[in-house]
């Protein structure tokens, strides 16, 4: 979706706050807020793609305002009502329904190194070979998805060239609406400043872009 | 589904001071009044709020606290900037290893035990006399957590999301860092799973520093692509 939070190349967002020594969480909350996330990712009930695309549902003043950590508390509160983990009444009340039945958490502490270690492979084995050739000029198309996509704004309509095959990987577009993984080859393509900007950019410059085999058509 | 700031906050907002016993604003005011978050405001009884949604889960039985304190404890302790620098102190010093991390940056990566979770993809870039690399995630906050640890707030931001791509040399110029009309710039947009690592140069005049030495030097602003590597006396960003 063209949401705000698609904002490489846009102007007027002010100066970059540089914080000196910055602290990992500035409150406990942000730390609890953190963990509730990934706590809560261990029961499978969404995937990384749905939880990015439900940080861009939040609207775009909104998005502005809130502290990272808030939309990280956004999302996972609307998550949860979403897949009914928890209900809304629930979320409402901070009183458990007294028809749920009591769940066994999905992760518990001795599991946490093993969950973080592992990670989540986005990568997947596909018998098609990759459909554009180093150094083959392309061109990222120029579409506009009403929903999730890693398709930068900035980048539609422009050419590029492959510069490297990053694998098969899971298609974020489908795979957050839960419409199935997908999985096709993703490149490193190379854009020049001067395609993206115009003459204000550097003749040398150039901005690398992971994209998805959807993204593209020859040039 | 009402995802707005209001609505959400209202909803489970209304469960924190019920859950709680709150019975006004006040407490959570302790918090972050010191620092200057990029014009966003954190409602103070943010505090209460998670605390409800924890009580909540915990009461489920969704979560388990235990759990929650050790992923607070392994990125507030354990995984940090001080992990990449070893990695780049290694390359900086054994020529076979840095070919390996540059041709294939998450098992090379792993020797040291580095590995899992928003680092599962892993892509070194070298900086040279020719190429200065910056990294930026445009669309979220993709940053390579088993090296890196979580992502500064300035790297989260509206400002450096928004700038990094469309004039690099600009936000370059605000870290301290001037490059050199002659050589590349190159931004790497983390669009897709792969993650990013910045190997920056090894500063002049280091020879007779060790591994362990040269680590002590790299810091996270220079792994990220915003910073050089400097000795000591040549002084650092402030």
């Amino acid at each position: 979706m063209n949401g705000v939070h698609d904002m490489g190349g846009m102007q007027g967002m002010g100066p970059i706050q540089y914080e000196k020594n910055e602290p990992v969480f500035h409150a406990p909350w942000e730390g609890r807020t953190l963990a509730l996330n990934l706590a809560m990712v261990a029961w499978r009930k969404w995937n990384i793609d749905a939880s990015r695309h439900q940080i861009e549902l939040i609207p775009a003043a909104d998005y502005l305002w809130m502290s990272y950590y808030e939309k990280w508390y956004a999302r996972l509160v609307e998550l949860l009502a979403k897949t009914g983990l928890v209900t809304r009444t629930e979320l409402e009340s901070g009183k458990v329904a007294p028809s749920s039945p009591k769940a066994t958490p999905a992760l518990t502490a001795d599991g946490v190194p093993r969950m973080l270690a592992n990670g989540t492979l986005a990568s997947r084995e596909i018998a098609e070979g990759p459909r554009f050739q180093l150094g083959q000029q392309v061109r990222a198309r120029n579409i506009h998805p009403a929903g999730h996509t890693r398709l930068p704004r900035y980048a539609r309509g422009k050419l590029g060239t492959i510069d490297r095959h990053q694998g098969a990987f899971v298609f974020p577009d489908t795979n957050a609406h839960f419409l199935g993984e997908k999985p096709q080859h993703v490149y490193s393509v190379r854009f020049a400043a001067r395609e993206l900007w115009g003459e204000q950019a550097s003749p040398r410059d150039a901005v690398y872009i992971d994209m998805w085999d959807d993204y593209l058509e020859p040039a | 589904m009402d995802t707005t700031r209001r609505g959400f906050l209202v909803a489970a907002g209304a469960a924190g001071h019920e859950a709680s016993g709150a019975t006004g604003h006040g407490q959570g005011h302790d918090h972050d009044h010191d620092h200057d978050h990029d014009h966003q405001v954190v409602p103070s009884d943010l505090t209460l709020r998670v605390k409800a949604l924890e009580s909540l889960l915990v009461d489920k039985g969704l979560v388990d606290r235990a759990a929650l304190d050790a992923l607070i404890d392994t990125y507030e302790h354990k995984v940090g900037p001080r992990n990449g620098a070893r990695v780049v102190a290694r390359a900086w010093v054994d020529a076979d290893y840095k070919k390996r991390l540059l041709a294939d940056a998450t098992s090379a990566i792993a020797e040291f035990g580095f590995s899992g979770r928003q680092g599962e993809h892993m892509v070194a870039v070298e900086n040279t006399p020719q190429v200065h690399n910056l990294v930026v995630c445009t669309l979220c906050s993709c940053y390579p957590w088993p090296v890196l640890g979580l992502p500064p707030i300035w790297y989260k931001s509206a400002p450096y999301r928004s700038r990094a791509v469309i004039d690099p040399r600009g936000v370059l110029r605000e870290f301290g860092v001037d490059v050199p009309e002659e050589v590349e710039v190159r931004v790497w947009d983390s669009t897709a799973e792969l993650r990013y690592l910045v190997l920056p140069e090894r500063p002049a005049a280091s020879e007779k520093l060790s591994e362990a030495e040269l680590a002590v030097l790299v810091t996270r602003d220079a792994m990220v692509g915003v910073a050089k590597v400097t000795l000591p006396q040549q002084g650092s960003r402030p």
